[in-house]
């Protein structure tokens, strides 16, 4: 069992952990859990991103031959799917993990071997979806490709057996099955510790807008992933046994994809914005030094987004054409939808407006999100127009418009929570010059790559092609956004190499409280113990620490207790059910992979899956009874 | 381990020091529980939508009306419902500590759990030999996800049930052994309700 070694000299604790192996695999402490989530999504996030590299390489010059185009239709699909299920996804979940329990005043998460179970369900899903370019080096080993290349919405009937033989679809529908069930129970978890487990006194308007933006998602995350799960399991059923669902010959319908997948869709862009909004909305008023301006505004329209979120899918659909009356309704509701981001942005410019600002790299970053968000919001209310829209649809405008609210919208945001939560995460600061010059370098960069976008669209270059022809007038555009990529991708490696560093522990150790913030995870110390909170604090207002520190409010800190903090507070202790667990789920759901027959019922095929699923299901069992068995919950 | 004496404020234990404390008032495991079946109803949506729109659509038989026993399927529809009647009871028992009585109920709900798979298993494989296959047509294919989806729930509430009242003989659950079943009551009901939907639609729909 790991220990943690809790020495209490003063009001400072040395906190010496356990840092083996066995500690982290077996770990179920939000923190920890948190860091593996920010590790591991930024790996894929640098993976994604090399993809893109080389998607932008081949789109350099016209009739380049770098790719084939196979090859495209593979890198671009794993880009996407890469970016946005194992990066952004996951980068919020280890904000979510880290910060809830502090922002709120709790020890854990409710559940908190759930938590540990949804981390490694996670990760078995998202290797298993990176295992077809391990596999792909093996020569020989398959005739068809194997590597997902249906692009990141996959449309029926371009999935079904009959167009995409081989494994790739297989891969890729099986693999976002594994990791949609990660977030799933990762979502229960979430919903129920911020309702309850605020500290005494943290009613819901006190809870901070990360926390509140963090919620909304988890709800978006409940009821948005059974529609892609379902569609996903129907588009199984076809390939492996046969199903005509999304088969026209057979009276199936390929339109009920569309609608399954952007249902889920489009509240996924919000799963992707909204923890970026509740990041700056933190950072913003911290660096200001001023309260949040109407931050009920702000928590009502995120909730307003979220309501909305689930009307407007169909303004994916506009070209499909279903009708007047139904593509009036999406343009409506699209544009509604506009309103309430409206008013998070200018709640961030008024929270700026008359404050002393300081321009630290999260403040940078935060700052420049608002601006780039900003832009994409305006495109994207363009193409709310249908009419508009039938231009826009499938060219180039439309990845400029969602790479402006994604990069420099989510991951502007991600990366000012990396440069303003790092320090409380791991207890060193990331150095501010070499921020500073990511930020910089990133910002061009994304500009040149991404601006050019939206006049390869109106000069009609669809996205998705793996080369052009010269004489259309592309050329210059595409040379500079592969320029910007390239520089784009320096940006991130600077800070890529800062937070390396810091995780070797360079760098000036991190104060307690650095950016002089105002909810309670900066009343902490640094590192934060294990336990977070000696006592738990009482709230008397939505800013207490700031409260405390210069209002002269109650301090939030019940005060220190004078023994060893072990013996007064009871944590949970390590588990390692939770990995054999998700181990065992991964596998069950893997056993799909073995019951394909081509699109016929195979009968053979499907006994094997039925064995090793039968295997896997029975030591999941196991696995949960000990689990149960194991319930640290006093009696 | 020494604490300098201006620190020292004493230990408060609060309300909110202990494992059970609910800012919401709802127990922790309830009220996750709530939300996934919240969730658990998008499922079951998008299989019904599903279902909705290929009604009437099949290019080739059988249809729903060539394979149907309405009276066949109903007496395992009130099974199921009788059966939300005895986890009520159940309940019941475990709240106020009449073990015997939540024991014996465990069990008759999950009897009449089974039977409603063992009918459900009965008429897939009768309407298995009338040609109603998961391949043949649409009907097939969504008729047997939909309902074959939902006999899962059903089977995994069975066994469920079962390991329930193991762990309730065994003791192995540790704080409030009532809320467990009563969790446990919260899903056979959710099962049952979604169940009542499904019939209507499947079912009656058709001879109305
Ligand atoms: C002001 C709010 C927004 C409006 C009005 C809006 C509108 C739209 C519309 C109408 C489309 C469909 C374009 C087409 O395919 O022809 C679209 C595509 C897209 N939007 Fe937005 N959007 C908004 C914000 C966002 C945000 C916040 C994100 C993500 C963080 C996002 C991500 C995307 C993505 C990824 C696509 C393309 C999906 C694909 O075809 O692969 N959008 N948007
Ligand atoms: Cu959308």
């Amino acid at each position: 069992m790991a220990t943690d070694v809790q020495v209490q000299t003063g009001t400072e604790v040395h906190h010496e952990e356990d840092n083996s192996l066995w500690s982290w695999i077996t770990t179920v402490d939000h923190k920890r859990i948190g860091k593996l989530y920010l590790v591991s999504a930024f790996l894929f996030f640098l993976f994604g991103g090399i993809e893109a590299l080389l998607v932008r390489a081949q789109l350099t010059v016209p009739n380049a031959g770098f790719l084939s185009a196979q090859t495209y239709n593979e890198l671009f699909t794993m880009h996407a799917t890469t970016m946005i299920f194992l990066g952004v996804m996951p980068l919020s979940a280890a904000f979510f993990n880290f910060l809830i329990p502090l922002q709120i005043g709790a020890r854990d998460v409710v559940f908190p071997r759930l938590n540990a179970f949804s981390y490694w369900v996670f990760l078995f899903g998202a290797i298993f979806i990176q295992l077809p370019f391990v596999l792909n080096l093996v020569p020989g080993l398959f005739d068809a490709p194997v590597v997902p290349d249906g692009g990141w919405f996959g449309y029926a009937n371009q999935t079904s057996a009959k167009f995409s033989v081989g494994l790739s679809i297989d891969f890729w529908m099986i693999g976002l099955q594994i990791i949609g069930l990660a977030s799933l129970a990762a979502s229960f978890n979430f919903i129920t510790t911020i309702l309850n487990l605020r500290a005494p006194g943290m009613s819901l308007f006190r809870v901070p807008v990360f926390t509140w933006m963090a919620m909304v998602v988890n709800f978006l995350l409940a009821m948005s992933l059974p529609m892609i799960t379902i569609g996903l399991v129907l588009l199984m059923f076809d390939r492996n046994y046969g199903t005509n669902f999304y088969s026209p010959e057979r009276g199936g319908d390929p339109l009920l994809w569309q609608h399954l997948f952007w249902l889920f869709g489009h509240p996924e862009v919000y799963i992707l914005i909204l923890p970026a909004m509740g990041i700056v909305s933190e950072v913003l008023p911290t660096v200001s030094k001023k309260p949040l301006f109407g931050a009920p505004f702000v928590i009502f329209s995120g909730i307003l987004i979220g309501f909305i979120g689930f009307g407007v899918w169909s303004h994916h659909m506009f070209t499909v054409g279903l009708g007047p009356v139904a593509d009036a309704a999406f343009s409506i509701t699209t544009m509604i939808i506009a309103v309430p981001t409206a008013v998070k942005i200018f709640n961030w410019l008024a929270t700026m407006w008359g404050g002393r600002i300081v321009f630290n790299t999260a403040a940078l970053f935060s700052i420049s999100f608002v601006g780039l968000f900003t832009i994409g919001g305006l495109s994207g209310v363009m193409h709310a127009s249908p009419p508009v829209d039938l231009q826009h649809q499938d060219s180039y405008f439309v990845v400029a418009h969602f790479h402006y609210v994604l990069f420099g919208g989510a991951i502007f945001g991600l990366f000012s929570g990396i440069y303003f939560y790092w320090p409380k995460m791991f207890g060193v600061m990331l150095d501010e010059r070499m921020g500073k010059a990511s930020w910089l370098i990133m910002f061009i960069g994304m500009n040149l790559t991404f601006f050019p976008m939206h006049f390869l669209g109106a000069q009609g270059m669809p996205r998705r092609y793996y080369t052009y022809d010269p004489g259309l007038n592309w050329e210059l555009w595409n040379l500079v956004a592969t320029i910007g990529a390239f520089i784009l991708a320096l940006g991130v490696l600077i800070t890529t190499i800062a937070m390396i560093r810091g995780l070797l522990g360079q760098g000036e150790k991190a104060p307690a409280d650095p950016w002089d913030g105002a909810t309670l995870e900066w009343s902490l110390p640094t590192p934060v113990p294990h336990f977070n909170f000696q006592t738990v604090p009482t709230v008397h207002s939505d800013r207490p620490f700031w409260d405390e520190k210069h209002e002269g409010g109650p301090p939030v800190s019940q005060g220190k207790i004078n023994e060893d903090p072990h013996k007064h507070v009871e944590m949970p202790p390590p588990s390692f059910w939770p990995i054999i667990a998700a181990f065992c789920v991964g596998m069950t759901i893997t056993g799909f992979m073995l019951g394909g027959g081509g699109g016929e019922f195979n009968g053979g095929n499907f006994l094997n899956q039925v064995i090793f699923q039968g295997v896997f299901a029975i030591a999941l069992l196991v696995s949960l009874l000990m689990w149960i068995k194991e319930d640290p919950t006093p009696r | 381990m020494s604490a300098t004496a201006e620190h020292h404020h004493g230990i408060t234990t609060t309300d909110a020091e202990s494992h059970h404390y609910a800012a919401l008032g709802v127990e922790h495991l309830k009220l996750a529980f709530w939300i996934f079946l919240g969730s658990d109803c998008f499922f079951f949506g998008s299989l019904i939508g599903m279902y909705m729109s290929y009604r009437g659509k099949s290019l080739v038989g059988p249809y729903p009306l060539d394979v149907f026993d309405v009276n066949i399927t109903s007496i395992s529809t009130f099974i199921l419902l009788m059966s939300s009647f005895t986890m009520v009871l159940a309940v019941l028992g475990a709240k106020t500590g009449r073990r015997g009585m939540c024991l014996t109920f465990l069990l008759v709900t999950a009897a009449c759990g089974a039977s409603f798979v063992g009918f459900q298993i009965y008429e897939f494989n009768h309407f298995f030999h009338e040609g109603l296959t998961l391949q043949g047509n649409l009907f097939g294919s969504s008729f047997y996800t939909l309902t074959g989806f939902h006999g899962t729930h059903v089977a995994i509430g069975v066994l469920w049930l079962l390991l329930q009242a193991v762990w309730y003989t065994q003791g192995w659950i540790r704080g409030d052994e009532g809320l467990m079943v009563e969790v446990t009551g919260l899903y056979w009901h959710f099962v049952d309700i979604v169940w009542i939907v499904i019939f209507t639609i499947i079912y009656l729909l058709e001879y109305t």
